[in-house]
């Protein structure tokens, strides 16, 4: 074997390529499901776009019904919780971009991460209440 | 800022205005727009859960001129997001990186999303009527 042209290119341990998961320990996974999100969102924001405009001159019992069809029901559970995951991680991102202070940028992400919490699970509530009771 | 005296990198107003940036910073914008405009989503289906007369009270709001104002801009915010959404994704896939193209994609997510506003605003002011 010639080894005149063996050149060591990356000095990292081979574990560390194995487990893929870089500087920050996390690799990739917080990109992934931003994109992850971001394609079912795609077809969900499509939905959810199509059937409002659908109920645009509806009235309560008209807008109800519609949203009490299972398949209804189900888009709209799986859009409230797609569309808050994808915001959560959206902002997360803007904020370790643009707030330099500590303590204000971990206060700031804490919240968002509760208020996007609180917000899916207000809605998935309010959904089940529609589909399950007259 | 950072509390740090190194030097900082050239920030915004330094360049020089030019497609691909603004369809960026547009994304973010557009972004936290709607992120906060979840709290509608969050509002409709709550008030429609509890009742017809919350269900109303949410559609007067909704209906308003100042409401039927913010429904557009998020409906904008909404369809340039989907538009360069889509754009991004396909640039994550590796495709669309000469400058040309990256330029082109920009005007054309830009163009897309009023396209899409007005399409959906000429639908709600003719066939759905005012809210």
């Amino acid at each position: 074997m010639n080894t005149d042209k063996l050149v060591v290119t990356d000095r990292r341990h081979p574990i560390k390529i194995a487990r893929g998961l870089g500087s920050a320990y996390s690799g990739v996974h917080h990109w992934w499901v931003q994109r992850v999100t971001a394609a079912a969102l795609v077809i969900l924001g499509i939905w959810f776009v199509i059937l409002v405009l659908g109920l645009l001159g509806a009235d309560y019992a008209t807008a109800r019904t519609t949203l009490a069809r299972p398949w209804n029901a189900l888009l709209m559970i799986t859009f409230v919780l797609t569309m808050f995951w994808h915001a959560k991680l959206g902002l997360q991102v803007v904020i370790e971009d643009y707030i330099h202070t500590r303590w204000k940028e971990v206060f700031a992400l804490v919240a968002v991460y509760f208020l996007a919490v609180i917000g899916a699970l207000a809605s998935v509530l309010a959904v089940l209440r529609i589909a399950l009771t007259p | 800022m950072a509390n740090t005296q190194r030097p900082l990198s050239p920030h915004i107003q330094i360049y020089r205005w030019q497609a691909q940036m603004v369809s960026s910073i547009v994304h973010r914008a557009t972004g936290i727009a709607l992120a906060i405009g979840t709290v509608v989503v969050v509002c409709g289906l709550l008030k429609l859960a509890g009742g017809e007369a919350s269900f109303n009270e949410f559609r007067r709001v909704i209906g308003s001129p100042i409401g039927m104002l913010l429904m557009l801009g998020w409906s904008w915010s909404l369809f340039y997001h989907l538009c360069n959404g889509i754009r991004h994704l396909i640039q994550d896939g590796g495709a669309g990186y000469q400058i040309a193209q990256f330029v082109r994609s920009s005007w054309l997510s830009a163009i897309g999303s009023v396209v899409l506003t007005v399409v959906v605003w000429a639908y709600v002011l003719t066939a759905g009527g005012a809210a």
